[in-house]
């Protein structure tokens, strides 16, 4: 854990926020083998080992400490093996340590690839108790079907233990300027498959995504003045979207049941919230400040509890109900303040803040909203701004200038294993939906 | 591929080769033909200082065709690259095999250029094109005498003065008035003159407040620029306002020079 987490009063806080209790589970994962499908199983074996560890879920059992034996099938495991390996004993003592261990095999079947695989927890009694899972898996006999059935078993082993949605299937959104032009963007969760979604030759920002995945709204500048613009993520193609006449719409957002848009526009002169159907239209104006207010965020729990940006002053994130009443400040007035997202469980707020540095350095926090404590999770590597939270609640996408231009990483909701998605022109506004 | 240390062997060999005959033919006297010139380096017709460093890829050509285009006509990249494992050409053509053409539409006078890696390192190319604007067509007939106005874009630029503001502000300092003082004289005089004529005004900020936030300040930013403006008697409805944030910056260094260079108004033909 990174040195200004223990300025903070470490795990007291990290606790707090992550509600964490205990070590995580050890996980030994031994490499699978193939029969006719042997030549895909060093894709399958990283592609295992990589989405359990990326989970964060898991300590991962090196290698280095296995038994001799490793098991391929339940029948290979019995009750003792004099530390070699084929008993499950052998994997929860010293040196391995592991309190559960997954195994299995793939095979070519009638053209297909089959996956056997077993999950156990080494720290039952009886084989029988210990057995936790034995699921089945079938994929194209290829690298692709390896890898398909691979994340398909890391999947179901993270939801045994999570209970949260995985991140098989997300996508970001993102705008690129890779073709010359400011466009919306689309890749996997993690990297692949990078495309551009919009054409529209203009200066297009701030994505956001519906909860169910299908929809993205965003500012485009495509009719001269900035505008929301919706449309659809699997064909590109433009919804409906009634824009106040206004010189300034943007920052939407939409709410959890993705029937409403909340969003900012200068209709009424200075730009204020409103909340509109989905398809812009039956608008009414929510906040009434005499300070800009933009960036909505309904709590995807609590539909009364709505995050903003605003000032007087130096921009700070508060809160209010739906129609804009009760309003507080969130943050506690220091340095600058932006970039609300909700965890998906409607506990904590990712944010970008300057406090502790220079005005325009921003850096990520996460803030557990019930008690106010925060955690910082980058430390100055150049601007880190846009968090936004996976649909699993342990990851955040978010644009960094470590690298120079504006790029899109993720990283675990503590701060540890960052990861670059993005190479080509300048990525940045990242958001993760369901698909 | 050659070691460093082998090119070094190989060229003095040669070197020495070639010295030995020269110092061979003139103590002998007896020539009658001289001795041949050595042959030109590889890829003499490439670009860039560094294209003959031994064991990177070579950039063995890399033009653009023709060099010189009207607005609206079209180009050929043509490119040929040797000992690269990734070829690339920014302006948004991306990676490209070895050999290749690209046909472009530039709309402005552009330099390529083209990213050669290979294992011993990265070779750069470049090719411009430059574009010229084409002739314009024939003026519209027309009774009156022709309009030596110029045009709004043209006006617009030499007559109007941008306006600063401080951080996290639309508060219209003193000297932003007296700019708009002579800003107002001058929209009337450009709107007697082009009477179908609207104007934007651009609200744009320094890089340091967030992206969003600053799409709030540069409406305000215009909307007050405007709204002084009108109280000048410039007509209201020939005025309209644009933000962009930090979108548009007119410079990018991290000094508060620039800083306050960005946060403006500034004005902009309508379309």
């Amino acid at each position: 854990m990174s040195a200004a987490l223990s300025a903070f009063g470490q795990g007291k806080i990290e606790t707090t926020v992550f509600g964490q209790n205990g070590a995580k589970p050890a996980l030994a994962v031994i490499d699978f083998k193939g029969t006719g499908s042997q030549q895909y199983m060093a894709a399958f074996n990283s592609t295992l080992f990589s989405d359990l560890q990326n989970s964060g879920l898991f300590e991962m059992v090196s290698k280095s400490v296995f038994p001799l034996n490793n098991p391929q099938r339940p029948e290979d495991l019995r009750p003792e093996d004099n530390r070699q390996g084929f008993a499950l004993q052998d994997w929860q003592g010293a040196p391995t340590k592991a309190s559960h261990l997954a195994f299995g095999y793939t095979a070519a079947v009638n053209g297909a690839l089959a996956l056997y695989a077993n999950l156990y927890d080494t720290r039952q009694p009886n084989l029988q108790a210990a057995q936790l899972m034995t699921p089945r898996y079938s994929g194209s006999l290829d690298e692709a079907g390896a890898i398909k059935v691979a994340h398909e078993f890391a999947n179901d082993i993270i939801q045994k233990f999570g209970g949260a949605a995985s991140l098989l299937g997300s996508r970001i959104y993102y705008i690129s300027t890779r073709g010359g032009f400011d466009e919306v963007w689309v890749m996997d969760w993690d990297g692949n498959n990078q495309k551009q979604l919009t054409n529209l030759k203009s200066l297009s920002i701030m994505p956001t995504v519906s909860p169910d995945g299908s929809r993205i709204a965003f500012t485009t500048y495509a009719k001269g003045t900035p505008r929301i613009m919706m449309i659809n993520t699997d064909t590109g193609r433009p919804l409906p979207f009634y824009n106040q006449e206004a010189s300034l719409n943007t920052t939407p957002s939409f709410t959890p049941d993705g029937k409403q848009i909340y969003y900012a526009s200068s209709a009424a002169g200075l730009a204020q919230i409103f909340a509109a159907n989905i398809d812009g239209q039956g608008f009414r104006r929510i906040t009434h400040r005499d300070a800009i207010c933009v960036e909505p965020k309904v709590n995807p729990k609590n539909g009364n509890l709505v995050l903003f940006v605003s000032g007087p002053g130096a921009q700070q994130i508060y809160r209010m109900n739906a129609e804009g009443a009760d309003v507080q400040r969130v943050t506690n007035g220091e340095g600058e303040a932006s970039n609300p997202s909700w965890s998906p469980d409607g506990q904590k707020m990712a944010f970008s803040w300057t406090r502790g540095y220079a005005k325009g350095e921003w850096n990520v926090f996460v803030m557990d909203i019930g008690s106010g404590q925060y955690i910082q999770l980058t430390h100055g590597e150049g601007k880190n701004e846009n968090p936004v939270w996976a649909p699993d609640g342990r990851h955040l996408v978010f644009t960094s200038t470590r690298s120079g231009r504006p790029q899109i990483y993720t990283m675990l909701a503590d701060g540890s294993q960052v990861k670059q998605l993005t190479q080509q022109g300048s990525n940045r506004y990242p958001v993760w939906g369901v698909k | 591929m050659k070691t460093l240390s082998q090119v070094r062997l190989s060229r003095l060999t040669s070197f020495t080769l070639i010295a030995i005959l020269a110092i061979f033919a003139t103590a002998c006297g007896k020539k009658k033909t001289p001795l041949p010139p050595p042959p030109p380096p590889p890829s003499a017709n490439t670009n860039g200082p560094s294209m003959n460093t031994p064991g990177k890829p070579v950039v063995a050509e890399f033009t653009g065709e023709p060099s010189s285009v009207e607005r609206g006509q079209s180009a050929q990249l043509r490119w040929s690259v040797t000992g690269a494992t990734e070829i690339s050409i920014n302006h948004g053509i991306g990676t490209v095999p070895a050999t290749g053409t690209r046909s472009i539409t530039p709309t402005e006078t552009t330099t390529w250029t083209l990213t050669a890696t290979g294992p011993a390192g990265t070779t750069t190319g470049t090719a411009t094109i430059s574009v010229t604007n084409p002739a314009p067509p024939p003026p519209p007939p027309t009774n009156t005498n022709r309009n030596p106005k110029g045009t709004v874009e043209t006006r617009v630029q030499s007559d109007l003065q941008d306006i600063l503001f401080d951080y996290d502000s639309n508060n219209l300092r003193d000297d932003a008035r007296a700019i708009l003082q002579a800003d107002a004289e001058a929209l009337k005089r450009i709107f007697a003159d082009f009477p179908t004529a609207t104007i934007y005004v651009e609200g744009h900020c320094d890089e340091r407040g967030s992206a969003e936030y600053n799409l709030g300040l540069g409406d305000r930013r215009a909307s007050a620029t405007r709204e002084f403006l009108t109280q000048q008697g410039v007509p209201v409805d020939r005025l309209k306002t644009i933000s962009f944030g930090k979108e548009r910056p007119t410079c990018t260094e991290a000094t508060e020079g620039c800083y306050q260079r960005n946060r403006r108004a500034h004005f902009a033909a309508g379309q």
